[in-house]
Formats: structure tokens, C-alpha cells, sequence
């Protein structure tokens, strides 16, 4: 380069995350990115933290852009580095999580040449990340930046990778200042207003009327989950989330019929079935919730309201499409609702809301705690008190989650009141998630109270964070629910392949109360039902991070459940369900 | 509304305008192979004199919502500026152009040129036992040719996949 540029590549990439308003880098160092950790060594306006694995990173930025609302940074190496973080972003990329992900890369003059800690990046992320780029000219650097961030967090957010080379990083590079508008790249957010007419109209017609809310509505920001509370107020409404969306709707507000899908309850699973209007907003009819197909909500003309087009009518045919920011969406459908003097039929609101809480009466989440002394744990009481007692101290609290039972029943006996609270792997399922993402959070959040709801199984698969967490002193709670069995699949292989427990029993577990000893945190371990409450305190009280072991029933099921392949309606409610094995076709044992 | 029931099949000419960079043709086919989407013909170049966009034209099959959801896919691709069915959006022409490798002698050479002229196929090479036609047209004219040409030493075939435009004065 020219001698009037007197910035490396490197220190250029700095200035430019410092304009995007970046703070932290979750990242891990290696040959093709040396120069820009000596870059970060220089300078003191971004922080980086330093984890134990760069899937970790990824989780982590995840966490934190989570519970921020802003984008995540990651920074690794070339060859492993990179493929390490790939489960990371497709993790990101199903949830629609903004990441930026910048990846080293042999110099250009070696790409291709099959060098030392080469692997093609951009080839292996391109169905990994929304986009990714591969700077192969200095003079792009900081536009690429500029662009990946408004990539990132535009439209249905996702991870976007930039692959550096080397050279690029080293040698002398011009800045550019934030563009503003991207050539292609322009998502649309505003609605159309014929559209949300005929959305009013249909809605005004609604004799059992159902709304339906996922993730794009904690992405749209506050704006997104107001206008959804205030819809759900002035029509009268009954509101259920996906997994995803717990949060966006309060779940202590009496019009909420809790999750839905397949440990969704009773309630909200039957008002799909049966409704006759549904609107959807920033929810993609995913295979977990619809259930089987063919006989998904038959009866509702539906109104779906989704940033990204390719999610609307992909399963499920809509009438409405509304294809927008939800929050804009959301103002536009409340203000045309005001403006339209169209009666709605309140009678039939009034008997289908006294059919609802007949289906509520059912309390499709019961369990039954055996409360003598020596009592076993039940896992759903376990988040019960967990629940209690959190809410009960009044701190600011997130929860995160492995991937598994305790998944479920974190997402069925934690109630979230607000959004951006809750983080868990909804899309790809990634055991591993919740101790590098609850770091994340703990980084964005220093004073609130952050607990990863984990398995003993997923929680090995990034144990090693414990490490990132002393460094940082991260006071993180590790709450394990601790079966002794991959109990998700165990509970398949019961339900479906003969109770042949084929590689689900956890053999040989670490003592968690010595492993958290060794990695510097807390261990504690309640074995019995007095002891939980007194663990719980004693956790939250501990100003370091804590790993704490539960002991809980082994043979506890997640119900209700609806069997893959099966409908809404043919919903298994508990242990004297199962046996009957309602609902289970051949075709369902073919689905995951 | 496309119906799920409705599983005819029905093929699709999508013309796609995309900002002309490295790896853009990768995510277009990506996209396909990955979600299990027909590819039957494809071709790409830049359009514009600067060499900033480039058009590729995609032939694809599927039921209507498949190819809705195609549309939609290759729409939110970040490098792609605009998406175009031509085969929904009125009338269109495809052609495509192909060379035509004939081997032979005698009277097979000779039907093998009459055939050639009524086609309005030109010959770009000849050697006293070879022909190698060039012919541009519909698909189907072209599969019309080759089929012919079967019996009169067809040897190899070189065809580029359609280039489509619609009709009159719309533009994508
Ligand atoms: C990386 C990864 N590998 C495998 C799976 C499949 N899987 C889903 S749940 C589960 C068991 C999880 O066990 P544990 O963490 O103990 O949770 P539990 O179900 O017992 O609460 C497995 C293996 C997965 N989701 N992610
Ligand atoms: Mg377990």
C-alpha cells in the first residue's frame, strides 16, 4: 500500500469495531491473527475475553447479543480455530442471533496452497452464516466490517464471518467511515398497510382467535414486545410463545396459555388446534411446534407477520402475509384495530375463553413432590424453587440452558416476565450452549444474576469454560439437574424403542462439588428435598461462580408431549399415556 | 396463497440479478443442493459494462410452493439484488445455444448438413469427417437436433444452458 496510509490492517479492523460501537471480543489466539492480538495489546477501548474454546466464543457473543439486543464479536484463528466455531454459528444462524465472527486466514499468497492451518473458511461457513466475506485487498477492510455489522443485525439477524488473511492484517490499509446503505441488501421493515387491513378485518371477524409469538419479536426490541402486550390488551386475545419467544409476552399476565409445540401445555397446544384466526409474529411454524402437518391448526385462517419472506409459507400456507418488522407490524395492525369501528364478537371471545381455562384446569404441567424428608427431587421442582426463590430476592435474573429435559422444564417452570432474560439453543439443539452463552450474558451483565439450567451430560460438553469464568472472576450459577442418564433420549428410547437405554446412561461422571473445586468456583450438591432450598440460597449467595449438582429423579419424563408425527390433539399428558404409545405412527419414528 | 396439497410440478425460469462477486454463483447452488431444490439448466455472466452484476438464470421444477420458497430463499441472499419468475410473470423468451459434434461420411454427412440448413444450424468447423454445428434456439429445438443427429454420428454435445429475457418492455 501507498505510504499515506499509516494504520496495519489490523489496527484499521479496531478502529472500525470501535465506530460499530463493539466493547468485547470473546476470542482465542493463534499464528494467523497475531497481529491483531497485538493490535488489541495496544489499546485499551475493547475488551477481549479470553475463553477455553472457540465454540464457546461463539455462544458467548451469542449470550451477550442476546441479552444486550447488540452484536456479538468473535475472533479465532485460521484452520481449527475456524472449524471449532462452526457449530457456534449455525447455532446462531437457526436462532437469529446477530454475530460478527472474524476468522484468520493464511496470507493470500498461500490460500489454496493446502499451508500450514489453512482451511477454506468461506467455503465451509457460506451455509453456516447469513454471509461471510474473504478480504483479499486492504482497501476493502473497513467497508467489509462496516458491512458485516449492518448484515448482522438487519433484516432476520444471523452470524456473518470475515476470513483475513494475514497480509491483510499486517499491511497498511485506508479506513472508511460506517456506510450507511448497502448496494443489495435492504430488508424490508415497513408493512403493508393493505395487508394489515385485511389482517384487522380478519381478526375483528375472530370467534376463537389465537396468537402465536416467537423469537422476531425479541429481535424487533422493545418496540416489538409493547405493541405485542398492547394488542394482546385491546383485543382480549390469548397469547402463546415458542420456545424461542418466552419472554416477549409476560407470562404472568392471565390472557398467557404458556409454551407451545411438543412440551408445549395442554392449553396453548388445543387453542391452536382449535382456533379459527391465528396471527403469527416472528414465529417460523417450526416442526417442534406444528406437530404433524397435515393436521396443524386446519381450522384458523392465519396471519403471518415475519421480517424474512422465505419464512412465510415455507410449512404452513397463510392467507395474510405480512411481511415486516414486527414491531412495525405490530403499531400497524394495533392503530388500524383503533381506527376500524367493525364490532368483534364478544360472546364468542367469552365461550372460548371458557373453553381455554377448561383446558387450563387440566394443569398439564403438574408433578408431584414427595416432600418427606429423604424425598427424591423432582426436576420440576427443582425449577420450581428455583423460580420462587429468585423471584422471591427480586434481582435481576437470566437464565440460560443446556439442551435437553431440563431445557424443557426450565422453559415450562421458569416464567419469564420480560424479553432478553432467557437464552437457550431453540433451532440446532447445541448441548454446550448454556455455560459459554451464560458467560456472555455475565460479561454483558456483571451485576445481574445469571444461571445456566444444565444436564450432567450437555454441561461436559464445554466444561472447560469454568476456566473463563475464574479468569474473569464471572460469578455464573451452574444449576445441573443431574439424571444420570441423557434423559431427552432416554425418554425416546422409553417412548418409542422399548425402554432400550442404548448409550443414554452418563457412566463414570466427574464429582462436579471437586471439579468446580478445581476450577476455582463453588461446588454444592443437594441429594434430597430439604436439602434443595438451603442449596438454592446458599448458591445465591456465593459471590463466585458455582456449580451446583442436583440429584434429581431419574426416571422423570417431559410432559406433555406430543410424539413426533403426530397431532396437536393427540397430545401424551403423563406416565399413564405413554404406555399406550397414542399418536406414534411408523412415520414418526422416522422423524427426530 | 400456493396450496401444500397441490403437489403438480411445474417448471420455472427464475432469472436472478447479483452483485458480481467471488463466491455469489457458490450460494446460489449451495442453496439448491442444500435444500434439495431441482437444478436442470443454469447460467451466469455479467450484464453490465462495468462488470458489477452479473444475471444468472436458473431452470427449476417443483410444486408451487417449492418454487415459492426458492424465490424467497435466493431473495434474502445478502449479494442478490433482485429475483425475477419469469415463466409466473407473463411471457418470456429462453434460448440457449449449443455445438453440435457429427462425425461421419458419405451420404450420412451429407443428410447430416441438410438437416443442419433446415435448422438454421451454422458450421463453425469441418474437417472432411467432422462437422461441429452451431445452433441456438429453444431447448427444444435443440433436443429436436440432437435427436436427429443421433443416427448420423452424433459424437459430443456442448450446450450452455438458456439465457432468458420477458417479453416486451418489462425488465427484472
Ligand atoms: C451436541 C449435541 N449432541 C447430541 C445431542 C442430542 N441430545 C439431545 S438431548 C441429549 C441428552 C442431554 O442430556 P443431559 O444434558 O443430561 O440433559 P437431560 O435430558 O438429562 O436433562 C442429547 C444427547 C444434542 N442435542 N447436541
Ligand atoms: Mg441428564
Amino acid at each position: 500500500m501507498s505510504a499515506e496510509h499509516t494504520q496495519s490492517g489490523a489496527e484499521i479492523l479496531l478502529r472500525a469495531l470501535k465506530d460499530q460501537g463493539v466493547e468485547v471480543i470473546f476470542g482465542y489466539p493463534g499464528g494467523a491473527v497475531l497481529p491483531i492480538y497485538d493490535a488489541l495489546f495496544n489499546q485499551n477501548a475493547i475488551r477481549h475475553i479470553l475463553v477455553r474454546h472457540e465454540q464457546a466464543a461463539v455462544h458467548a457473543a451469542e449470550g451477550y447479543a442476546r441479552s444486550t439486543g447488540r452484536v456479538g464479536v468473535v475472533l479465532v484463528t485460521s484452520g481449527p480455530g475456524a472449524t471449532n466455531a462452526v457449530t457456534g454459528l449455525v447455532d446462531a444462524l437457526m436462532d437469529s442471533i446477530p454475530v460478527v465472527c472474524l476468522t484468520g486466514q493464511v496470507p493470500t499468497h498461500l490460500i489454496g496452497n493446502d499451508a500450514f492451518q489453512e482451511a477454506d473458511t468461506t467455503g465451509i461457513t457460506r451455509p453456516a452464516t447469513k454471509h461471510n466475506y474473504l478480504v483479499k485487498r486492504p482497501e476493502d477492510l473497513a467497508r467489509v466490517v462496516h458491512e458485516a455489522f449492518y448484515v448482522a443485525r438487519s433484516g432476520r439477524p444471523g452470524p456473518v464471518v470475515i476470513d483475513l488473511p494475514k497480509d491483510i492484517v499486517i499491511n497498511k490499509a485506508p479506513y472508511a467511515e460506517p456506510t450507511v446503505q448497502h448496494p443489495s441488501y435492504r430488508p424490508r421493515t415497513e408493512p403493508d398497510l393493505g395487508q394489515i387491513a385485511k389482517a384487522v378485518a380478519l381478526l375483528k371477524q375472530a370467534k376463537r382467535p389465537m396468537i402465536y409469538a416467537g423469537g422476531g419479536d425479541i429481535t424487533a426490541g422493545p418496540a416489538g414486545t409493547e405493541a405485542l402486550t398492547k394488542l394482546a390488551r385491546l383485543t382480549g386475545f390469548p397469547v402463546t410463545n415458542t420456545l424461542m419467544g418466552l419472554g416477549c409476552y409476560p407470562a404472568s399476565d392471565p390472557q398467557f396459555l404458556g409454551m407451545l409445540g411438543m412440551h408445549g401445555t395442554y392449553e396453548a397446544n388445543l387453542a391452536m388446534h382449535g382456533c379459527d384466526v391465528l396471527l403469527a409474529v416472528g414465529a417460523r411454524f417450526d416442526d417442534r411446534v406444528t406437530g404433524r402437518l397435515n393436521a396443524f391448526s386446519q381450522g384458523s385462517r392465519k396471519i403471518h407477520i415475519d421480517i424474512d419472506g422465505s419464512s412465510i409459507n415455507k410449512n404452513v400456507p397463510v392467507e395474510v402475509p405480512i411481511i415486516a418488522d414486527a414491531g412495525k407490524a405490530l403499531n400497524a395492525l394495533i392503530a388500524a384495530w383503533q381506527a376500524s369501528d367493525e364490532p368483534t364478537d364478544k360472546p364468542a371471545l367469552a365461550s372460548w375463553w371458557r373453553q381455554i381455562d377448561e383446558w387450563k384446569a387440566k394443569d398439564s404441567l403438574k408433578f408431584t413432590q414427595d416432600m418427606k424428608r429423604g424425598g427424591i427431587i423432582k426436576p420440576q421442582y427443582a425449577i420450581q424453587r428455583l423460580f420462587e426463590i429468585t423471584r422471591a430476592r427480586g434481582r435481576e435474573t437470566f437464565i440460560t440452558t443446556e439442551v435437553g429435559q431440563h431445557q424443557m422444564w426450565a422453559a415450562q417452570h421458569f416464567h419469564f416476565d420480560k424479553p432478553n432474560h432467557w437464552m437457550t439453543s431453540g433451532g440446532l439443539g447445541t448441548m454446550g450452549y448454556g455455560l459459554p452463552a451464560a458467560m456472555g450474558v455475565q460479561i454483558a451483565h456483571p451485576d445481574a444474576l445469571v444461571v445456566d439450567i444444565a444436564g450432567e451430560a450437555s454441561i461436559l460438553m464445554n466444561i472447560q469454560e469454568m476456566g473463563t469464568l475464574a479468569q474473569y472472576r464471572l460469578p455464573v450459577k451452574v444449576f445441573i439437574l443431574n439424571n444420570q442418564y441423557m434423559g431427552m433420549v432416554r425418554q425416546w428410547q422409553e417412548l418409542l424403542h422399548g425402554s432400550r437405554y442404548s448409550e443414554t446412561y452418563s457412566s463414570a461422571l466427574p464429582d462436579f462439588v471437586k471439579l468446580a473445586d478445581s476450577f476455582h468456583a463453588t461446588g454444592m450438591r443437594a441429594q434430597s428435598v430439604d436439602e434443595l432450598d438451603d442449596v438454592i440460597n446458599a448458591m445465591l449467595d456465593c459471590p463466585t461462580a458455582v456449580i451446583a449438582d442436583i440429584a434429581v429423579d431419574q426416571a422423570e419424563n417431559c410432559f406433555p408431549m406430543i410424539p413426533s408425527g403426530a397431532a396437536h390433539n393427540e397430545m401424551l399428558l403423563g406416565p399413564e399415556h405413554e404406555a399406550s404409545g397414542a399418536g406414534i405412527t411408523d412415520a414418526g419414528l422416522a422423524l427426530v | 396463497m400456493p396450496s401444500p396439497t397441490d403437489t403438480t410440478q411445474r417448471s420455472a425460469t427464475i432469472s436472478v440479478l447479483v452483485d458480481n462477486e467471488s463466491g455469489v454463483l457458490a450460494r446460489v447452488i449451495g442453496l439448491f443442493s442444500g435444500r434439495g431444490y431441482n437444478i436442470d439448466s443454469l447460467t451466469v455472466a455479467p450484464v453490465d459494462a462495468a462488470g458489477m452484476h452479473s444475471r444468472i438464470n436458473i431452470v427449476t421444477s417443483g410444486t408451487s410452493m417449492v418454487i415459492e420458497q426458492i424465490k424467497a430463499q435466493l431473495d434474502r441472499l445478502v449479494p442478490v439484488h433482485r429475483v425475477a419468475d419469469l415463466t409466473m410473470d407473463g411471457p418470456h423468451v429462453a434460448r440457449e445455444l449449443a455445438l453440435i459434434k457429427v462425425v461421419g461420411t458419405g451420404e450420412q454427412r451429407v443428410e447430416a448438413m441438410r438437416i443442419a440448413d433446415t435448422f438454421r444450424a451454422r458450421v463453425v468447423d469441418t474437417t472432411l469427417g467432422s462437422f461441429v454445428f452451431e445452433l441456438t434456439g429453444a431447448t427444444e429445438k435443440i433436443d429436436a437436433f440432437i435427436e436427429l443427429m443421433r443416427d448420423l454420428g452424433l459424437a459430443e454435445v456442448s450446450r450452455s444452458g438458456i439465457a432468458a429475457l420477458a417479453r416486451g418492455t418489462r425488465v427484472i
